[in-house]
């Protein structure tokens, strides 16, 4: 029978067909584990006297909690650092690997994954963490999970699951300048809401997709989250295999040889049929920002703050007038007239090499606008060292902003990198909730290439509000592989 | 998990849809290592304003919540459904639940029941016109009755099997534990394990330091 992408990793992981109405237990490949989500999960485990079934599909980071400064000192806020110090106690307890603050190995979970080559075509992949969605960029069924869930997993290394429906969504055609990933799944969010995906895995298709690097892949993937669904995948192609081949766990000799093999039949078949299809071309799309104070509470750069009045449905009428007042907004003010106070370039959704590479293009030989505070945190320590490998560095300290530590940091706030309140960010993150960044702290989510433009003009611009040099070609910015990913060259030394 | 087979408490209604973990409780009360003792990060933002209405004498003793479209989106937090819990709601009716926030709901005992907008709309009614007005949740029937008005709610078939019976997930999972070990088996070997650990070379990470 045809089968969707989806459909066929749910149907290589079933232990166990659910009857009577009782849920299908699926196996989980990889469990990845951070220390906000899993103390609860472990203490669990410790009062029923069970212990972690498979450590060795199983594996720790610290970086929710973890400081972006002074990372070689003790963690200054106590509850932080209790729960840094609970994440290993629990890892040495039950023989979970770790890799800890100052590791090389340390940074954002969805991050350490990928880069190990853990993360990999047709496996299950779970993280008490909502972002786990970014791993289907690699064609994984992978999704985020509660503190239960943790738990069961640990307990298990299974889930018992509802089977989800399944949603295509094709994008085809050439983003046009300066238009990214971000672009795409801002714009995909902001079509069908953040509740469109509600009880759906999504399969992102279509020849812009194919296009994109395995960064820009993760982009989307990591967002799907942010349109209600749980999950969001790509099939995996050639560019999936590129990135994956030569990573430390990625399969080696004849096992890589089976595992090609095999993952080239992990594509929906043409006759599979989907619950729900949704199009977009990529032709339309601009550079796109949020508004509000959810994800889909976006438009294009060039628009308009939307004026309330002119809203029929009620629900979404007083939704916006709450945001708008929230964000300190004015109906109808031009996007491009904000004025913003910090720009962050992070998190799991754009902290990666191809992000920083991309905004440094555009920063080099600039200044910062002199009101604004800028920070860059790279996904993770291996991307750190990578992009000072490539002297990016200097171009972002040249240009006034700060260069930190590998953490989710002002994504969440949950470490000291927060908006004060009233603060307004330009945000290469995921969340624009009331309070996400700092309790009354204002976001406007945005590409990389947003952000730059927006760290040089000081209010809310893109690329095309830029005098950029001749030699600068805008096409390169697309999410296409620039220069490939190779931490094995840079940083074997 | 206690068996939950009915509730009366009083109903709150919380006009707002798109309400997201982030707001049930925002980030900084995530760093506990505890499962109890939430209850005052429960919509720690809006706690503060004395409009809000669990701020109102009437409905401050609330356990059941009758919030708008979208409860629970974002992040997969389940201190959130701890804090509810915590702060004493047995029961959350919406007309759409993030799939995530369901899930940990059921996990945890908390009934979060979907009913269709224009009933959320009619409880939301009585409960304003008449503050402090109790609201019976029958899992049985799924029903939710406030005054005269009655509404249907959807919970899964097994999810209420599991919250009616009181039961624990990983028991039930353990009963199949032959099936686990079966499986296993067949695992392909091109399939990570993250231990024996590789990793490139080690690196001395530099620390970044305030500007």
């Amino acid at each position: 029978m045809a089968g969707t992408l989806a459909e066929k990793v749910w149907d290589a992981h079933l232990v166990r067909r659910g009857t009577d109405g009782s849920p299908d237990l699926l196996y989980i490949d990889l469990h990845l584990i951070h220390e906000v989500t899993s103390p609860q999960a472990f203490e669990g485990l410790r009062l029923a006297g069970r212990q972690v079934r498979r450590p060795d599909l199983t594996i720790a980071t610290e970086d929710h909690n973890t400081p972006t400064l002074d990372i070689d000192l003790p963690i200054a806020d106590l509850t932080s650092r209790t729960q840094i110090d609970t994440l290993r106690n629990n890892a040495r307890e039950f023989g979970v690997r770790i890799h800890s603050l100052g590791d090389a190995d340390q940074g954002i979970v969805h991050q350490v994954g990928p880069q190990l080559g853990l993360t990999m075509p047709g496996l299950t992949v779970v993280c008490g963490d909502s972002h786990t969605s970014t791993h289907g960029a690699f064609g994984a069924l992978a999704f985020g999970i509660g503190t239960s869930e943790v738990e069961h997993v640990l307990a298990t290394q299974t889930l018992p699951l509802a089977p989800f429906k399944t949603m295509a969504i094709t994008v085809d055609g050439e983003l046009p300048p300066g238009a990214t990933s971000k672009d795409i799944i801002l714009a995909i969010i902001a079509k069908i809401g953040t509740g469109g995906g509600q009880g759906y895995v999504l399969e992102y298709r279509g020849d812009a997709i194919r296009r994109l690097s395995m960064e820009a892949r993760m982009t989307i993937c990591n967002m799907s989250i942010e349109a209600g669904a749980r999950a969001g995948m790509i099939a995996p192609d050639e560019t999936t295999f590129e990135y994956l081949k030569g990573r430390p766990h990625a399969p080696e000799g004849a096992d890589w040889d089976a595992a090609v093999e095999y993952w080239k039949t992990l594509r929906s078949d043409d006759d599979a049929t989907f619950d729900e299809e949704v199009v977009l071309a990529a032709a339309d799309l601009e550079p796109f920002i949020t508004w509000g104070t959810n994800p889909g509470q976006g438009l294009p750069l060039s628009a308009s703050v939307p004026v309330p009045a002119e809203i029929a449905d009620e629900n979404e009428r007083v939704a916006a007038e709450r945001a708008i007042e929230y964000m300190g907004l004015t109906p109808g003010q031009p996007l491009r007239e904000i004025a913003i106070d910090t720009v962050f370039i992070g998190s799991c959704t754009n902290g990666r090499i191809e992000d920083l590479r991309s905004v440094a293009k555009v920063l080099e030989g600039r200044k910062k606008a002199d009101s604004l505070r800028v920070l860059v945190v790279p996904a993770s320590a291996r991307v750190r060292l990578q992009a000072e490998a490539e002297g990016l560095d200097k171009i972002f300290l040249d240009f006034g902003a700060e260069w930190r530590n590998a953490g989710c940091s002002m994504c969440l706030g949950m470490n000291p990198d927060q908006l004060a309140p009233g603060e307004r960010s330009a945000s290469t993150s995921n969340r624009n909730f009331e309070g996400r960044q700092g309790k009354g702290g204002r976001t406007h989510l945005v590409s990389p290439l947003v952000a730059a433009a927006t760290a040089i003009r000081g209010t809310l611009s893109s690329l095309a509000d830029l005098d950029l040099p001749d030699d600068v070609d805008l096409t390169s910015f697309d999410g296409t592989p620039l220069a490939p990913l190779d931490p094995r060259v840079l940083l074997q030394v | 998990m206690e068996k939950f087979t009915t509730h009366t408490g009083v109903g709150v209604p919380l006009r707002r849809s798109n309400v997201d973990t982030d707001q049930i409780i925002p980030a900084v009360y995530l760093k506990r290592v505890t499962r109890t003792g939430f209850e005052d990060a429960l919509f720690a933002a809006w706690r503060g304003d004395p409009e809000f209405v669990l701020n109102q004498p009437a409905y401050s003793s609330g356990s059941v919540l009758v919030a708008g479209p979208d409860f629970g989106t974002g992040s997969s937090r389940e201190h959130a459904v701890w804090a509810l819990k915590d702060y004493g709601f047995k029961v959350v009716l919406a007309s759409r639940f993030a799939d995530i926030f369901r899930g940990n709901s059921g996990k945890q005992g908390l009934v979060a029941g979907a009913v269709a907008q224009e009933d959320i709309e009619l409880l939301w009614k009585v409960l304003e016109t008449r503050p402090g007005t109790e609201v019976t949740v029958n899992l049985v029937d799924r029903t939710a009755i406030a005054d005269d008005v009655v509404v249907r709610f959807q919970v899964d078939d097994y999810t209420r099997w599991r919250l009616m019976e009181g039961l624990d997930d990983i028991g039930l999972t353990l009963q199949h534990e032959g099936d686990i070990t079966s499986f296993e088996a067949t695992r392909a070997s091109w399939r990570p394990k993250t231990l024996p650990a590789k990793t490139l070379p080690k690196v001395d990470i530099e620390a970044a330091r305030p500007v």
